[in-house]
């Protein structure tokens, strides 16, 4: 394959890459020669990879995460890595040990997270498209806050070899892009089986977007637009709702009862699997060791303690609590029957409609700062949650404003059927080009 | 208090002998390379990295369950045990919890009374064994270890047995049988070091249970299983209590050793491991196919070749000692079997165990040839030992061996016949020698006809058939009367 670089010296100012890859080589194939980000939770051959992180600078892999095979392949160059909140941890990418990274729409505001390195980035047209990974809606999140597409695909879909896990059962690696197409672009490149991933699955991705919705049933969960949701933000969406109807959608008012405990739940069952993901961070074989002659169990304690930031180590307690022998059917038991239900729910809800469509995420970009309080920031996430928890394929697009910054819209569809959100949002984007 | 009290439950783990890894490509064949040759990201527990199923792991530890007799779960999972030890890289091990492979099940064994007994079985189930701790120095006051992940993801099953042998012997005959039908299913190599670990229960009726882990040597369970009756019968004896503990056992003073209590209070956190799907193994069951094993060839060499339970016995015990009596009367059926038996079952077993040796060392050729000259009576029993010995310990020095027809010759053992000159000649110098014996015998002392006829074979040393040599002697002491 003939090997080119190319040239990629931005102006990052807003603090999106965590590593830029100046003369990055490319090959030939449908992503010649086109700058992809990438997120800092994705392995990178010889490019440091973090989890913007301080317990992994300096840990650069061995290998390339097959998702960064697969670009590399469609001659795609590897331009760098992007902010984000630590290990993935975040709805702001505040969390980041590398300080946080400013929304290009407004620089006194958060991109959303945990992604808010590669949505700023293609958001400020450094890159044309970014990868992303979405756990509780990491990739939706800051698409909606930057203005930009993107897509959580359905789980299994995309291989996720390499992406460092966060809470594995939840998160998948996705596409962000300005454009649906080029969303839609992307995802036919990293989508497929993969044998080194034995949760994914044989079903590749080859759609070419298409913009005729006639017909489609899109559900409206009422849940989508009740308390905590900015009713500016709400108001936009049903707008964008109507706009649907008008490309000749069909809406059907509905409800997803299980969402209640959806929130919880996702936090119960991404804290007990991040404690078990993130222990294997002891400083022994890569990454930062601590400087110390203590005993192993002793060093362990200190480095952990120095080398993960406050949210990480409270996801990690809280994981570890859940987990505990005399509790785990009080959290972890009990948050995999919720899940159960949403599952149920969506299942139900999909024998009737095609889709289902709301906001994205609740409010508007928050200032950065502004949520200090965890659990104001966790409850955020309560739109984007329940599609990860049921492993389903959902997009965000843009779809307004309200005080000069994006909205999202989300569109949500049955497993497998990452076409179909695809076509929703490109027949929306399309209908709105001016 | 009487042995009937003991009561012992055994958790073996012993590692497939398949050629990769339990979880990645990395091939299992390490012992004679460096550290950390046979690693790649995903036994090294990168980041980022996700395990795949060998399903030949999982074929092998089925055809355990099935020839243990188990109940084959169709559904099962695998999940992650977690804790923090330098050699577990992922900080967890996968393994299987509340959805084993295989429940149920027995092993059977002839038991201290003499009867057959079942031994019941939990469970099987497979897991990953972690690396392995270098220290340098000792483990106590050593500066620092190092840390080897070859043997990292190599597929374990662990074979779980309910409390229900009665003495440290019977646990080692669980464990014999379990080896030897591990090895007829080709599963299982117990000539790789470390290839087994015993977790070893005990308890005396009516005390608490005491856990001995990590014993890696077949010998070491009946030693540290002795060790632990004497010491918590003498415990009792003095009246005091038994602690529920875990001990460690030292092999090389063959005691146990209380762990630190820290080590006692890990909470494992198991959950099911989300990066693997659950294992359906339905559609495989029908397809496992098992060999002749241990009971079914013993029976058969009873049949076959008349031999006696007991021989049956040990030359099945081993898969390689039943492959090479079968390999010695293959080659001369007619006649050897019974003498096969006997020597490969009583001598030559004990030979080889008295030099640690396997019966590898021994060639099936030589050895038929060697049988041959006995049956033929060209050399007496006392020879034929004596070659034996003088072909393994050639063996052991890494000398060529010879075949038993050179060493006759070397060390001219052939069998002094009734007319052999030299023979009568010894005979004549014994009478002549002894001659206080002679008149011992004429006096009809018991006794002094043996001590000649032992003078005799001192002097031929051994080439001499003790039952001709007697009458011979019996012939030359009345004749010398005359």
């Amino acid at each position: 394959m003939a090997e080119h670089t190319i040239s990629f010296e931005p102006e990052d100012r807003y603090n999106a890459f965590l590593k830029v890859c100046s003369k990055p080589v490319h090959g030939e194939g449908k992503l010649a020669g086109i700058a992809v980000a990438v997120k800092d939770n994705i392995s990178t051959k010889g490019i440091e990879t973090t989890c913007a992180s301080k317990i992994l600078k300096g840990y650069i892999p061995p290998y390339d995460a097959h998702a960064v095979d697969l670009i590399k392949n469609a001659g795609a160059a590897v331009a760098g890595k992007t902010n984000m909140d630590e290990f993935g941890m975040g709805t702001s990418t505040e969390n980041s040990a590398f300080g946080p990274t400013l929304n290009p729409c407004d620089p006194g505001r958060v991109p959303g997270g945990s992604s808010g390195g590669s949505a700023a980035a293609v958001a400020a047209g450094i890159v044309r498209m970014a990868l992303g990974t979405d756990t509780g809606g990491s990739i939706r999140c800051p698409a909606a806050f930057c203005g930009i597409v993107g897509l959580k695909p359905t789980y299994g879909r995309v291989s996720r070899y390499g992406l460092i896990a966060y809470a594995n059962s939840l998160e998948t690696i996705g596409p962000m892009a300005k454009t649906v197409f080029d969303v839609s672009l992307l995802m036919s490149v990293i989508a497929g089986h993969d044998r080194k991933d034995s949760t994914s699955y044989d079903k590749p991705y080859s759609h070419v977007p298409s913009e005729d919705i006639k017909g489609l049933r899109i559900g409206i969960p009422k849940e989508y637009f009740g308390k905590g949701v900015d009713p500016d933000v709400a108001a936009v969406v049903r707008r964008a709702i109507t706009r649907l109807e008008e490309l000749g959608a069909v809406t059907v008012p509905c409800s997803i009862p299980s969402m209640e405990y959806a929130l919880a739940a996702y936090y119960v069952i991404c804290t007990s699997e991040a404690s078990s993901n993130l222990a294997r961070f002891d400083g022994v074989r890569y990454g930062s060791a601590a400087d110390t002659k203590k005993s192993w169990h002793a060093a362990y304690q200190e480095l952990r303690k120095q080398g993960f930031g406050p949210e990480v180590r409270r996801r990690i307690m809280l994981g570890t609590f859940a987990l505990s022998s005399g509790y785990y059917g009080k959290y972890y038991a009990k948050a995999q029957v919720a899940r159960e239900n949403v599952r149920k729910d969506f299942t139900r809800l999909f024998s009737d409609v095609d889709v289902l469509c709301g906001p994205t995420m609740p409010t508007i970009a928050f200032k950065l700062g502004e949520k200090s309080d965890p659990l104001s920031m966790y409850l955020s996430d309560i739109l984007t949650v329940p599609v990860n928890l049921a492993g389903i394929p959902a997009i965000s697009v843009p779809c307004g404003k309200v005080q000069g910054m994006p909205v999202g819209l989300q569109v949500m569809g049955r497993p497998f059927e990452d076409e179909r959100v695809i076509d929703v949002a490109y027949a929306y984007e399309q209908a709105v080009k001016q | 208090m009487i042995d009937a009290d003991v009561v012992v439950g055994l958790e073996v783990h012993c590692q497939l002998d398949t050629k990769s890894k339990l979880f990645c490509g990395c091939s299992t064949d390490y012992r004679n390379d460096g550290p950390n040759t046979h690693v790649c990201p995903v036994c090294l527990g990168l980041p980022g990295t996700m395990p795949v199923l060998n399903k030949r792991a999982i074929e092998y530890a089925m055809r355990v369950a099935k020839a243990l007799n188990c109940t084959i779960i169709p559904e099962s999972e695998f999940s992650r045990k977690n804790y923090f030890y330098p050699d577990l890289d992922k900080a967890y091990q996968i393994t299987q919890y509340d959805k084993p492979l295989a429940e149920g099940g027995y092993v059977e064994i002839d038991g201290d009374d003499g009867k057959e007994r079942k031994i019941p079985l939990t469970r099987i189930h497979v897991e990953e064994d972690p690396g392995r701790l270098v220290h340098m120095g000792n483990a106590e006051r050593g500066r620092y270890s190092l840390v080897d992940y070859n043997r990292a993801g190599i597929p374990l099953i662990e074979i779980v047995s309910e409390p229900e042998m009665s003495s440290p012997k019977e646990a080692r005959k669980f464990l014999n049988k379990l080896r030897a039908t591990l090895e007829y299913l080709g599963v299982f190599d117990s000539d790789k070091e470390g290839s087994l670990r015993v977790d070893a229960n005990i308890s005396l009726r009516g005390s608490e249970r005491v856990e001995i882990k990590n014993i890696t040597s077949y010998k070491g369970v009946e030693k540290a299983l002795t060790f632990e009756v004497t010491r918590q019968k003498n415990l009792l004896r003095r009246g005091l209590k038994v602690e529920r503990e875990t001990r460690h056992y030292l092999e090389a003073r063959g005691i146990t050793q209380s762990a630190r209590s820290k080590e006692q209070e890990n909470d494992y956190r198991y959950f099911p491991e989300p990066d693997l799907r659950p294992l359906r193994v339905q559609s495989w069951i029908k397809d496992i196919k098992l060999p002749e094993l241990p009971d079914a060839r013993r029976e058969r060499f009873v049949q076959q070749y008349g031999c006696s339970l007991n021989h049956a016995r040990t030359l099945t015990g081993e898969l390689k000692m039943a492959n090479f009596f079968e390999a010695v009367v293959a080659g001369d059926g007619k006649g050897l079997c019974t003498l096969a038996a006997t020597w490969i079952a009583d001598t030559l077993a004990g030979e080889l165990n008295y030099r640690s040796m396997g019966i590898d060392a021994v060639d099936a050729k030589s050895f038929t040839s060697l049988l041959v000259l006995l049956k033929a009576r060209t050399i007496t029993d006392k020879s034929g030992i004596e070659i034996m010995r003088v072909m393994l310990d050639e063996r052991l020095k890494g000398e060529t061996v010879e075949t038993p027809e050179a060493i006759v010759s070397r060390l001219n053992l052939a069998k002094t016949t009734g007319n052999d000159a030299e023979l009568l000649g010894v005979i004549h110098d014994v009478i002549k020698e002894n001659l206080k014996a002679v008149e011992d015998y004429r006096a009809g002392k018991n006794g002094a006809l043996n001590f000649l006829v032992g003078q005799t074979m001192k002097k031929t040393r051994g080439r001499a058939d003790p039952g001709e040599l007697n009458r011979l002697m019996v012939e030359a002491l009345k004749s010398a009367e005359q």
